[in-house]
């Protein structure tokens, strides 16, 4: 098997600026000055000798990452926001330079960091598969055998000599997918993409990963969407501030991942900071996993019920909504989805919710968990009309199985699921 | 398949080769952007490529009526629209390089943040899309030629694409330093407007460079564009005095900036994704 990615000590170091002296601008005499002294200061800063470079801070985003992937594997690449992955991708596209050390890449690395760029509003579907395709260095023949293929995949169809400013958002974003994922790259680099699109779409772009994969080719996958993950890779690193930490089978590493990153302790709080992307009418708060006597837990003892409260505030009122959750084993199969106004009468009573601080409650009776870690999502929509808040993987619990039904054998049973049957047995002759 | 190719990755350390290799590579994609910037420049335009005729022929007739009527200026007898029309081409195409081409890497950053090709490309290709505009204000030339009588000396046919060499060169080595220097400093936005005027000014476009008296003429020529409107004028209209020290002045200086534009564009290249 021949190296098709060997990374060596790679570093990245970035700038942050410090306060730069030019905006001290309070008194007229120093906008005075630092007119005057303009000139000298913009010849320094060209030719890199700039007086600010002092008051600069640097930062590591990746420091000392090394690691071998060989030709046809998938890697996948977990840690929480500021990690470093983006950035470790971004050299391994040759987007940015590392600091320090080498990377040694065999073959063309297609990147889908971000899809549709150079797309052009003006530019019909055709056009801008081709000014895209040449953008991620497709050859011209290339893009013209490729293109019914294209076109079948983005089920763009008949708009194809529309201009893309009159796509929606869906078509605009599955044409841009499309000439990406027909770029057949020897290596290529996935970055969240999976977050786009419907469903039906989604499940599509997997499927091109999976064949992707299954053509030998590499994969470097980078998601927050740990079911993802472990569908599609087998192998995965952590990284945490800039460090590759640890380097294991994807169920291994997402395992550590989850238990040492956010998802601890039975309770997740939205900081200001993850939530910065999202504006506007729904703010949420925390989602936590409380067991009978009100105590936040991570792990829960599946004979008893357990309830999780997710508070959340409304900065408007919203008609329609509804604040659901879905439980998912760690491998990316959904048990089961609940919404806080499935019940009839809530569903009348809660038709609209005014502005101001909510908590859904929602107790599962005991019996429901095998052994074993689920992860929750939560999703806040008015269905048909709009998602506000949409988290898959917000937050991690154990359960643990001790008095639940057939424990007596301490034989695993398999699936998700460990209810505690009816069962009547009856002799019905000698 | 063949063997794919083995790339390296590293810090690249002082002055970085030119790396013409990937631009070679990526030769396809210089095409495709030229052929957007024409494609897009008039979309949703009244008057769509109309324009391209519209906007020299309006400054020509602006300079005729102010410097020829008005300021009744020296013109080596030749009609002045034509004079100043054969200025105005390589002119436009300067124009065009320097604000297009330094806007080039700040207007495509999420391409230069988010993959990889030879940065040099997008300056590159907007200074090739002006050439667009450059043939059909051409054509308007040959038509004003026409209407005034007017017959060029035969030997245009070989001096007049050597300057049109020089004027994109000049402008591609201006549209280099500064579409490096807008990524960090977007001073460069403020004060292409003031550049663009001041520079027609110290242009001999709407009067005859031979007003200038002889003892300034070599610091004339340090502007590399006074050399490649003198030296259209002089390949499509015989005025002037043709190929001198004044001419070879500009024409140094212009490889001198194309040159030192090269290298200081690659040396910055490495730090456009992360500074822009």
């Amino acid at each position: 098997m021949t190296t098709a990615i060997s990374v060596k000590n790679i570093g990245k170091q970035y700038k942050i600026g410090a306060a730069e002296t030019k905006f001290r601008y309070n008194m007229l005499r120093d906008v005075i000055v630092d007119t005057v002294t303009a000139p000298v200061r913009i010849a320094k800063a060209i030719i890199g000798k700039s007086d600010h470079r002092l008051n600069q801070n640097y930062v590591w985003a990746l420091k000392d990452v090394s690691f071998d992937l060989e030709e046809g594997k998938v890697l996948g690449i977990v840690g929480k926001n500021g990690a470093g992955k983006s950035t470790l991708l971004k050299i391994l596209s040759r987007v940015t330079e590392p600091t320090t050390g080498t990377v040694t890449v065999r073959g063309r690395v297609g990147s889908l960091l971000e899809v549709g760029t150079g797309f052009h509003p003006e530019l019909s579907g055709r056009e801008n598969i081709f000014m895209n395709g040449a953008i991620l260095g497709m050859r011209r023949a290339e893009i013209d055998s490729k293109f019914d293929e294209i076109v079948d995949f983005s089920e763009v169809g008949q708009f194809i000599d529309t201009p893309v400013k009159r796509y929606s958002s869906g078509m605009y974003l599955r044409l841009a997918f499309a000439v990406a994922a027909h770029l057949e790259p020897e290596i290529l680099v996935v970055d969240e993409v999976l977050a786009v699109g419907d469903a039906e779409f989604q499940k599509k772009c997997l499927g091109k990963m999976n064949d992707v994969a299954q053509q030998g080719r590499t994969v470097l996958f980078v998601s927050h969407n740990m079911s993802a993950i472990l569908r599609l890779t087998q192998e995965a690193i952590v990284l945490q501030k800039g460090q590759m930490i640890m380097r294991a089978p994807t169920q291994e590493a997402v395992d550590y991942y989850l238990s040492s990153g956010q998802s601890q302790a039975g309770e997740k709080i939205w900081d200001a900071e993850s939530i910065s992307q999202i504006k506007g009418e729904f703010t949420p708060i925390s989602l936590k996993v409380k067991e009978r006597s009100g105590k936040i837990v991570d792990t829960i003892r599946s004979t008893e019920p357990v309830t999780l409260e997710f508070e959340y505030q409304l900065n408007t009122s919203i008609t329609g909504l509804r604040v659901g959750l879905y439980i998912s084993t760690m491998r990316g199969e959904y048990i089961f989805t609940s919404f806080d106004t499935d019940d009839a009468s809530l569903y009348e009573k809660f038709d609209t919710r005014s502005a101001g601080r909510y908590v859904s409650r929602a107790e599962i009776p005991a019996d429901i968990f095998n052994e074993g870690r689920y992860m929750v999502g939560v999703n806040a929509s008015s269905f048909g009309v709009k998602r506000y808040f949409m988290d898959e993987n917000a937050l991690a619990f154990s359960v643990d199985i001790s008095g639940a039904p057939g424990t007596q054998w301490g034989e695993p049973r398999v699936g998700p699921v460990r209810p505690r049957l009816n069962w009547k047995i009856e002799k019905i002759s000698d | 398949m063949s063997e794919p190719a083995t790339v390296y990755i590293k810090p690249s350390k002082g002055l970085s080769s030119l790396n013409l290799r990937d631009l070679w590579v990526y030769r396809e994609l210089i095409f495709f952007m030229v052929w957007r910037d024409i494609k897009v420049k008039y979309k949703q335009t009244l008057l769509g490529m109309a324009w391209a005729v519209i906007q020299p022929v309006m400054t020509m007739l602006v300079f005729t009526f102010l410097f020829d009527k008005v300021a009744k200026l020296p013109t080596d007898n030749i009609p002045y629209p034509i004079f100043s029309f054969t200025a105005l081409l390589p002119w436009g195409l300067f124009v065009t390089a320097l604000n297009q081409g330094s806007r080039s890497l700040v207007a495509h950053n999420n391409m230069v943040t988010k993959i990889y090709f030879p940065r040099l490309i997008l300056p590159m290709s907007s200074v090739f899309a002006g050439l667009v505009d450059f043939v059909i204000a051409f054509v308007i030339l040959v038509l004003l030629m026409i209407y005034y009588r007017f017959v060029p000396a035969w030997n245009l046919v070989w001096t007049l694409p050597l300057f049109l060499l020089l004027a994109i060169i000049t402008a591609l080595g201006v549209a280099l330093w500064l579409s490096a220097i807008n990524v960090q400093y977007r001073d460069v936005n403020q004060a292409l407007p003031f550049l663009t005027q001041f520079w027609l000014f110290a242009t001999p476009v709407a009067y005859s460079a031979s007003v200038i008296s002889a003892k300034w003429q070599i610091l004339y020529s340090l502007n590399p564009m006074a050399g490649v409107v003198n030296g259209f004028r002089w390949a499509l209209l015989g005025t002037g005095n043709g190929p001198d020290l004044t001419l070879w002045v500009s024409v140094a200086i212009s490889i001198l900036i194309f040159i030192s534009g090269l290298f200081y564009f690659r040396s910055m290249e490495k730090t456009f994704a992360d500074t822009i």
